[in-house]
């Protein structure tokens, strides 16, 4: 479809197609549940000094952008629509801009938007050269050779993964996800970076020639590290929504990891096991918008409760919020990879693609890819940690403050949209078989291959490779449970001695006999990970300081533990890569020397070389 | 290939070859003293059976020679040498601090890695049935100067130094079935005479500098 | 028809024996124990009393304790009963064992895992914290070791169904590959850290600052206690039934035949006593280590599990 939008001789064209499809349902689902639970939750802002209706047209642009770069079918028409989209979503970020530290990190989120937006255009720019035209028709035409290609991959790379929020370009995800409003989180979170992986789908799998091996094994790496490291992140955090920000850093790496093995496999010939890893990252592309957008409301509900960000302020909430509790409870089975739910059956799939690589010929590939199945499953297991730790400090336990006491569940509208994603991730997961009958429609309109088995025994039954390699049947591992429970609620109920044993009591609780609990004796966030943080030291950067002070009578000291933790990208790139920019910029300073003579000195001399160069 | 095409005793072969890639692994990751020595006390002994295991398989008698040197050598002398200096110097407890053993163990599976990638040519050439061993081989060298570059002590950096040669000697038992007797020999005279001079060193060492770790040795230099 | 459900006769029968012998191999294992540290053991079925006794009583719920804390003893049952259904015992090929896969195996014990950690939390006691979170640690480093012997297993026999995996390594003959062997032994590193023996955990600990997993239980009392208990025995059982039926599968009944069937009981009969003996002179010999040199064990099954898939990539397949 061509539109009259745009510039006279450059109209904007779009397109609709099964990959575009799939990523404006992720679109859809995150703003149907943020449209119903916004109403509710912004009455927090009514009495805040920025008005209202600022939220609610950024909110409206920044949907408005992020389905217009979906659909967009020309560079020109997606480079707008992706500014609008980052334009829009910068203001949402720094909508409370009273606070300094929300325009720094509004600052942050900016700058590296526009670095990528720019890596980003290079990237188009490469591929238009060669196409002739902005137009993706044109581009998918064109064939710019292996090294022009790697350029315009690597560009692609450097620009979506940055917008992604892949290690180590993740900078600006855990500063600017934590200063939003929650349902703006939810929807950067959820939808925006699936929108960059998006961007990064169309490039390399439709609109440059075959992809290469070589370009599956810088994918994999990144992907392996953006996944632990991110993860490694998440562990220590004790802020709620920073938390969940690395976490979507862990879950782009795991998406990439699937891409990586997509394309390595592809680019060996291997169609149909690419296929499969192509599968497994846009399941889990779908799967990370429902879950990540279910806690990042579901950390609206808290936040909205208790005031509190800190984890170490709350406990206790399944109390006072019996089904945000339940229904974040489902978000963090989920994302922790834990069957039946939605998460294991994507990672399931990338585990089922990796293990196929005794196919490949190059033996450095096939001890490369178990490496990167290994990563995933440490990945993973961590993961499991880190929400076993949000989910047993925040909601159970006893409330550490006064605010995390008193009942005050979410409103409907709220519990509504958490219960949407909620549903969504038990259904995605136990209907992974149909699901991925439905997602194998994208590589075959993509490659013109389909997958040849991974629905062969119907709906009931994963069999990715062949029947007798692997297969998973959710709904009958559902039944399985609800069997055995069921067996014991009749034994229980039906066949236990009657009169023998009575209701249960209530009594303190017993905690080996040391007497009765306070709130303060629990672990706290920081103890639970702290024997994480011995064993994976080198990964953090952390400054720790023991205060010790006499009291009053000499035997007591008090003593004061502080800790804070440093993200060691800042020191081994950023903090370089500015000290070297800074350097370059006071060099050129020195042309600037504020002599008016100096300058037309400067004019002259252009002149002169540009009148060498013509002639 | 495939390893059910390969007679028993090859598989073997290739099964010892593995536990000798432990066994470098495992000096990688050891930090005390006395572990290290015993571990490689260890692999000497792997050596020393994988050698007389080619020799049994492919029938060549002087290779049983060569076990019997390596088991005496590698497994037994120098072992023992290390074990008195250990006790000599009251080293028992002493134990290495090593500094990201999590990324060293990963540096180590990329090696392995990169020396099949390397291997691969060598092995196409080679005569030899085992032939995936070159490459654990030459990944035992690879480890064995991984480990001298990460080590501080002196005994761990002879029992890098030590790692090195079983892995050459490997790769020569391996790839040619051996080298020519003579040339084994003297290797061993070699490892012999090297293992004295360390045993040497270490008493110049530490009375020069009071310690055993090689970190230290920058003092001597003369130009602070 | 009747053949489909002859299948799933065996396979529910072969999941009740999984549970109801799963107590029979931990009073094994407590017997020979008791035998070799020259002290009197308890009768054969003192595990089915204690859980009949527990069964038998009043449950006594901490008053801070949530819904989820009640729920958890059952979620944690039932998985690791589903579990036991994917794990061959005496026969292959089974209509239960292509439910799930070794991997989806994996996930049962992460989900059984996280559930019980919660619980721990939820009391919000010190040691419930402790507990659950020493045993995330344990877990979130056994279980890519384990996830890694899985992956060498799936390349060694192409497919991650237990069913075949044990089938096709019962076919392939004699052959010595060094990547079994490494997945064997640091399947057994992992099968000790994750059902909590020692030396990572001591199962007869209490009131001590070591315990991991009793520390998670602490607050449980009769029925919830008593399933608890059952599901770690039958966790025991499991990963003994894992490591006796993939690396040592000689013996499991391939058909459905009663002779057969026969056979393959008696065979990891026999195979289970002789690990039961070997753990218990294991836990014997070697001493507990102190909670920070667990990292270092596991990093030793990691590394092992590393190599498996290494050396299987590396050295058998060019």
């Amino acid at each position: 479809m061509q539109l009259s939008l745009g510039l006279p001789w450059l109209p904007w064209h779009l397109r609709l197609d099964a990959l575009a499809g799939l990523f404006l349902m992720i679109i859809g689902l995150g703003t149907l549940a943020i449209s119903l639970y916004a109403p509710a939750y912004i009455e927090e802002y009514r009495h805040g000094p920025q008005p209202l209706a600022v939220l609610q047209i950024f909110t409206g642009l920044f949907i408005a952008g992020m389905e217009l770069v979906v659909l967009a079918d020309d560079a020109f028409a997606f480079m707008v629509a992706w500014e609008l989209m980052s334009l829009a979503s910068y203001f949402l970020v720094t909508y409370q801009h009273q606070h300094a530290a929300n325009r720094r990190a509004g600052f942050l989120y900016l700058v590296m938007a526009h670095i990528s937006g720019l890596a980003i255009l290079l990237g188009f720019g490469v591929l238009a050269a060669f196409g002739g035209a902005f137009t993706f028709a044109a581009m998918r035409a064109a064939d710019p050779g292996l090294i022009w290609s790697s350029v315009a991959f690597a560009l692609a790379l450097a620009g979506f993964g940055m917008k992604a929020g892949l290690v180590p370009l993740h900078a600006w995800l855990p500063e600017a996800h934590p200063v939003a409003p929650s349902h703006i989180s939810a929807l950067m979170s959820g939808v925006m970076l699936k929108v960059a992986v998006y961007g990064f789908i169309r490039v390399v799998f439709d609109l440059l020639p075959a992809p290469h091996w070589g370009w599956g094994v810088a994918l994999l790496v990144v992907g392996s590290v953006s996944a632990l490291f991110g993860i490694l992140y998440a562990l220590l955090q004790t802020d709620l929504k920073r938390l969940l920000a690395y976490s979507s850093a862990e879950n782009i790496g795991i998406i990439f990891i699937g891409l990586g093995l997509a394309v390595i496999f592809i680019g060996t010939g291997h169609t149909a096991l690419g296929i499969l890893g192509l599968v497994a990252a846009l399941y889990h592309c779908l799967n990370h918008s429902l879950f990540k957008g279910l806690l990042f409301l579901g950390a609206g509900a808290v936040i909205q409760h208790t005031h509190e960000h800190d984890l170490e302020r709350m406990g206790g909430l399944l109390k006072p919020m019996p089904w945000t509790g339940l229904l974040f409870l489902i978000g963090i089975l989920a994302i922790s990879a834990l069957p039946p739910l939605n998460g294991f059956a994507s990672e399931w799939l990338i585990f089922q693609t990796a293990l196929q690589a005794p196919v490949l010929q190059n033996g450095v590939m096939r001890a490369v890819i178990p490496l990167a199945a290994a990563m995933l499953a440490l990945t993973g297991a961590v993961a499991a940690a880190c929400f076993v730790k949000v989910y047993g400090i925040a909601f159970l336990g006893q409330p550490r403050t006064r605010h995390a006491r008193h009942p005050h569940d979410a409103s409907t509208g709220m519990k509504l949209a958490m219960g949407l994603q909620a549903l969504a991730c038990v259904l995605l997961g136990v209907f992974a078989a149909p699901t991925v009958a439905l997602l194998e429609r994208i590589p075959a309109v993509l490659l013109d291959a389909r997958l040849p088995s991974a629905t062969q025994l119907g709906w009931l039954w994963l069999t990715p490779i062949a029947p007798e390699v692997a297969s998973y049947s959710a709904p009958l591992v559902v039944l399985g449970v609800l069997a055995a429970v069921g067996t014991w609620a009749f034994i229980r109920f039906w066949l236990r001695p009657r009169g023998k044993v009575g209701a249960l009591r209530r009594g303190p609780a017993w905690d080996c006999g040391f007497g009765p609990l306070s709130p303060r004796m629990q672990y706290t966030a920081e103890s639970f990970s702290q024997p994480f943080r011995r064993v994976f030291r080198p990964a953090w950067q952390i400054r720790e300081e023991l205060v010790k002070s006499p009291l009053e009578s000499p035997p007591f000291w008090e003593i004061r533990y502080q800790s804070q933790l440093g993200d060691i990208t800042w020191n081994w790139l950023y903090q370089p890569l500015a000290r070297t920019i800074q350097r370059a910029a006071q060099q050129v300073g020195r042309l600037q020397t504020g002599h008016l003579r100096h300058y037309l000195g400067y004019s002259f001399v252009t002149v002169l070389v540009l009148l060498w160069l013509i002639s | 290939m495939d390893l059910a095409r390969l007679s028993l005793q090859e598989q073997a072969i290739v099964a010892l070859a593995a536990l000798i890639l432990f066994t470098s692994f495992a000096l990688l990751a050891q930090s005390r003293l006395l572990a290290i020595v015993k571990t490689f006390a260890w692999q000497g002994a792997l050596v020393a059976l994988t050698t007389a295991l080619v020799g049994y398989a492919t029938r060549s008698p002087h290779l049983y020679v060569s076990a019997l040197i390596t088991l005496a050598l590698k497994a037994l002398f120098v072992p023992w040498l290390l074990y008195r200096l250990i006790h000599r110097f009251k080293l028992l407890r002493e134990q290495e601090t090593l500094v990201h053993s999590g990324t060293v163990l990963l540096l180590g599976t990329a090696l392995v890695i990169f020396s099949y990638h390397v291997a691969l040519p060598i092995e196409q050439l080679a005569q030899s049935s085992t032939r995936p061993v070159i490459a654990v081989s030459l990944a035992q060298v690879l480890l064995g100067m991984l480990m001298l570059i990460t080590r501080g002590k002196a005994v761990s950096q002879v029992v890098g130094f030590m790692a090195i040669e079983n892995g050459l000697f490997f790769a020569a038992v391996a790839a040619t079935h051996g080298m020519p007797m003579i040339v084994e020999l003297g290797a061993a005279f070699d490892v012999l005479v090297a293992a004295v001079i360390f045993g040497v060193f270490f008493f110049h060492i530490r009375d020069s500098i009071d310690s055993l770790d090689v970190d230290q040795l920058h003092r001597l230099s003369e130009t602070e | 028809m009747v053949d489909i459900l002859i299948d799933w006769l065996v396979a529910l029968l072969q999941t009740l024996a999984f549970v109801v012998l799963a107590p029979l191999f931990a009073s094994l294992v407590k017997r020979v124990k008791c035998r070799l540290q020259n002290r009197r053991p308890p009768p054969w079925l003192q595990p089915y009393r204690d859980l009949r006794k527990l069964f038998g009583k009043q449950v006594l719920l901490a008053e801070t304790a949530s819904p989820l804390f009640r729920l958890a003893p059952y979620i944690v049952f039932a998985v690791t009963v589903m579990a036991a259904s994917v794990v061959p015992l005496f026969a292959v090929d089974l209509p239960t064992a292509a439910t799930a896969d070794a991997i989806v195996l994996v996930g049962f014990f992460a989900f059984s895992r996280v559930f019980l950690a919660l619980a721990g939390m939820d009391v919000g006691t010190a040691f419930g914290g402790m507990g659950a979170s020493r045993e995330m640690l344990v877990g979130a480093l056994a279980e890519p070791a384990l996830l890694m012997v899985i992956f060498t297993l799936a390349m060694v026999a192409s497919s991650t169904n237990l069913s075949t995996v044990v089938t096709a390594l019962l076919h392939q003959g004699v052959i010595l590959r060094p990547s079994l062997l490494f997945a064997l032994l640091a399947l057994l590193l992992v099968a000790i850290a994750e059902t909590g023996r020692i030396p990572v955990d001591n199962p007869a600990t209490h009131l001590e600052l070591t315990m991991i997993h009793e520390a998670m239980v602490l607050e449980y009392t009769a029925r919830q206690l008593a399933l608890i208990e059952w599901a770690a025995q039958l966790k025991l059982t499991l990963y003994a039934v894992l490591i006796a039926n993939t690396f040592f599968p000689w013996g499991i009944a391939e058909d459905i035949a009663p002779l057969s069937l026969l056979r393959g009981m008696a065979a990891v009969v026999l195979k289970l006593a002789l690990l039961g003996m070997l753990l218990a002179i294991a836990e014997t010999v070697v001493a507990k280590m102190r909670l920070f040199r667990v990292p270092g064990f596991l990093a030793l099954a990691l590394v092992l599990a590393l190599l498996g898939m290494l050396s299987y990539n590396v050295l058998e397949v060019t």
